[in-house]
């Protein structure tokens, strides 16, 4: 019986990593705590006043979270007044990826201007329990912290002026009019997240 | 007038003849590969030249490609590139690698419109293969790198 069981934690953990699994819309995220490129700490619960979270799983390298770098920082600008703010992370890890380690994630929020938290998820198990597979990969949660879209940022990651759909801000829009998310859910492209080697 | 005609296709002969071109194709050509009726076995990968994990399994590709050349299998390198890179970084590449496998450039700005046509399971991530047979009704889909082994055990249960 206890074999039975240890197998299936085991399955279940390792099915963590998988795509499918993690957060689904309308499940309930939990909170986190992660060191910011200042260097403090920083939950979910510390943004005053939030109406909602864009959390977005990005980095410093990925062709595709480059290509929406400005995009994330207008999403930010556009929204963070209205209370929901950009709260990007980056889980590559440091080892697979150096140029993504912590002191670079520093060198890039100075460079950008970030207006935003950056987070540095060094464990992994903020993105293992998102179920986050890619970069840049976006989770709308709402005031309740509850999942409300899931996807990429817009329709066309190329090219920003041929732009057809904008998901998330569709989905904001939606939600803070208390309506139906036509779109909770889309695939992008995107660079996959560097895990940890585990041997 | 006559010779301003021929000379296109002149031009497109010989550039033909240095490399290996790298064709546009669309989503229709996804939906064909994954539901004709022949039993061809096709291994589909969907790649990028900034991928790490992607170019790093490029040979176990082309050593499949060279390997069942012969049995009916066809090895296709979907490049996801940015369209603006095709001439720098895609056709270079391939020059570059020799690659043999068949490459094409999939030249569909919205990737939201195929993901799922190709796999429910594919999130998105970069690398991932589909292996189809479809006189067997056989899938097989991995959104990871991949090892020689891994690919040839799929394709010799898709044969």
């Amino acid at each position: 019986m206890i074999h039975f069981l240890a197998s299936i934690a085991m399955t279940a953990a390792l099915a963590l990593n998988g795509p499918g699994h993690g957060y689904h819309v309308g499940d309930k995220a939990e909170d986190f705590k992660l060191k910011n490129v200042d260097g403090k700490m920083v939950s979910l619960s510390d943004i005053p006043k939030a109406k909602g979270y864009i959390v977005v799983f990005t980095c410093n390298t990925c062709p595709y979270a480059k290509a929406y770098e400005q995009r994330i920082i207008d999403l930010h600008n556009k929204y963070a007044s209205k209370g929901y703010s950009v709260v990007a992370i980056n889980p590559n890890d440091k080892d697979v990826k150096p140029d993504d380690s912590y002191e670079n994630m520093q060198i890039l929020a100075k460079e950008k201007k970030y207006p935003f938290v950056y987070l540095y998820d060094e464990t992994q198990d903020v993105a293992k329990r998102f179920g986050a597979t890619r970069t840049p990969h976006v989770y709308l949660l709402d005031a309740d912290k509850t999942v409300r879209y899931i996807g990429a940022i817009d329709d066309n990651s190329e090219d920003a002026a041929a732009v057809q759909a904008k998901y998330v801000e569709n989905a904001i829009d939606a939600m803070s009019a208390g309506k139906t998310i036509a779109t909770p859910e889309t695939k992008a492209i995107g660079c996959s997240i560097k895990w940890k080697k585990t041997n | 007038m006559k010779k301003l005609a021929i000379l296109p296709v002149l031009l497109f002969g010989f550039c033909d003849v240095r490399s290996q071109d790298v064709p546009m194709i669309q989503i229709d050509q996804l939906s064909y590969w994954k539901n004709n009726t022949s039993d061809t076995v096709y291994v589909l990968n969907f790649w990028a030249t900034w991928c790490g994990p992607c170019v790093a399994e490029l040979p176990e590709f082309e050593k499949l490609n060279k390997n069942y050349k012969d049995k009916n299998v066809q090895v296709v390198l979907i490049s996801t590139d940015f369209k603006r890179n095709l001439e720098t970084d895609v056709k270079s590449f391939v020059l570059k690698h020799s690659l043999q496998s068949r490459v094409v450039f999939l030249n569909e700005p919205r990737a939201n419109d195929y993901i799922n046509l190709v796999h429910p399971d594919w999130s998105g991530s970069l690398p991932a293969t589909l292996i189809v047979a479809n006189n067997k009704s056989y899938q097989r889909f991995f959104e990871q790198k991949l090892s020689y082994e891994e690919l040839e055990a799929a394709v010799k249960a898709a044969l």
